[in-house]
């Protein structure tokens, strides 16, 4: 059996590659695909202490932060497809809608 | 081989797999290879969820990330005219001040997971709270549909409410 520390230095790897992506790129679709990134890090995390404290609550939180991911996808990219329809790009550093 | 050299094998196996996606979707320049890497490293999930035993949400995450979410994505990449954009600075001008921020929050966490490992916290616990089987799926069905039916209904309203607004979001005339 794999101990808990080998899985919770995975998951860590993954959320800061996934933060790296969302400070770094500028396209907003990457950017949404590094969030999924973060999202699966978190399940890795609560899977792995849903077996180490063999309770099964862990596995239920990772179904509802899946069901999370979904719907924020899908906002998301509604989001995306109404601003490219408006401002022809897809870049972050140019939503600059609100800014003054 | 024992099963217990192969479920670390296999940790080993797809922890590189995911690490290596994940890398990936974040450097490289085309959207539609960022996807893919994306792809490879949510699967590579997915077998890591399997070596601790939890079917049920392995299956799951094929089902809905791969199979729902990130088709979601291809969608919009193929909707989005995406030319522009490659030729275009992928990185924002200051992003060595980024990594070095989020390499600094990895610094800690690192430092915090070690530190506690080091310390015998993450032992095994005496008294673990539940009893978890290796087929847990029926276990994991009664727990979602009993001291979690609330939670799942209001995913439901949730997932409603996503579904209006990514309809109102993408209308003619906003």
């Amino acid at each position: 059996m794999v101990p808990i520390g080998n899985y919770l230095f995975l998951s860590l790897a993954l959320f800061i590659i996934g933060v790296i992506g969302v400070l770094t790129r500028r396209n907003v679709i990457v950017i949404l695909m590094s969030i999924e990134l973060i999202l699966n890090a978190v399940n890795i995390n609560l899977v792995a202490f849903s077996r180490h404290w063999a309770n099964v609550d862990g596995q239920i939180f990772t179904l509802f932060i899946i069901t999370d991911a979904a719907a924020e996808a899908a906002v998301g990219l509604g989001i995306i497809i109404a601003f490219f329809k408006n401002r022809e790009t897809v870049l972050a550093d140019e939503m600059d809608l609100l800014k003054w | 081989m024992t099963p217990a050299q192969i479920s670390q094998y296999a940790f080993y196996f797809f922890a590189a797999l995911a690490v290596v996606g994940a890398i990936g979707t974040v450097t490289v320049r085309n959207v539609v290879h960022s996807a893919i890497f994306l792809i490879t490293s949510l699967l590579a999930t997915a077998g890591i969820f399997l070596t601790l035993g939890a079917q049920f949400v392995f299956a799951v995450q094929i089902v809905l990330y791969v199979g729902g979410i990130m088709v979601l994505f291809i969608f919009v990449i193929m909707l989005v005219n995406l030319d522009v954009a490659l030729h275009q600075m992928q990185f924002k001008r200051r992003w060595w001040v980024a990594g070095l921020l989020a390499l600094a929050l990895g610094g800690q966490f690192g430092a915090v997971i070690y530190y506690s490992r080091a310390g015998g916290v993450l032992e095994i616990p005496a008294a673990r709270t539940g009893a978890l089987s290796p087929q847990n799926v029926q276990q994991f069905g009664l727990a979602l549909f009993e001291k979690y039916a609330l939670p799942f209904e209001i995913a439901s309203v949730l997932l409603l409410v996503a579904l209006i607004g990514a309809v109102v979001m993408t209308k003619k005339r906003v």
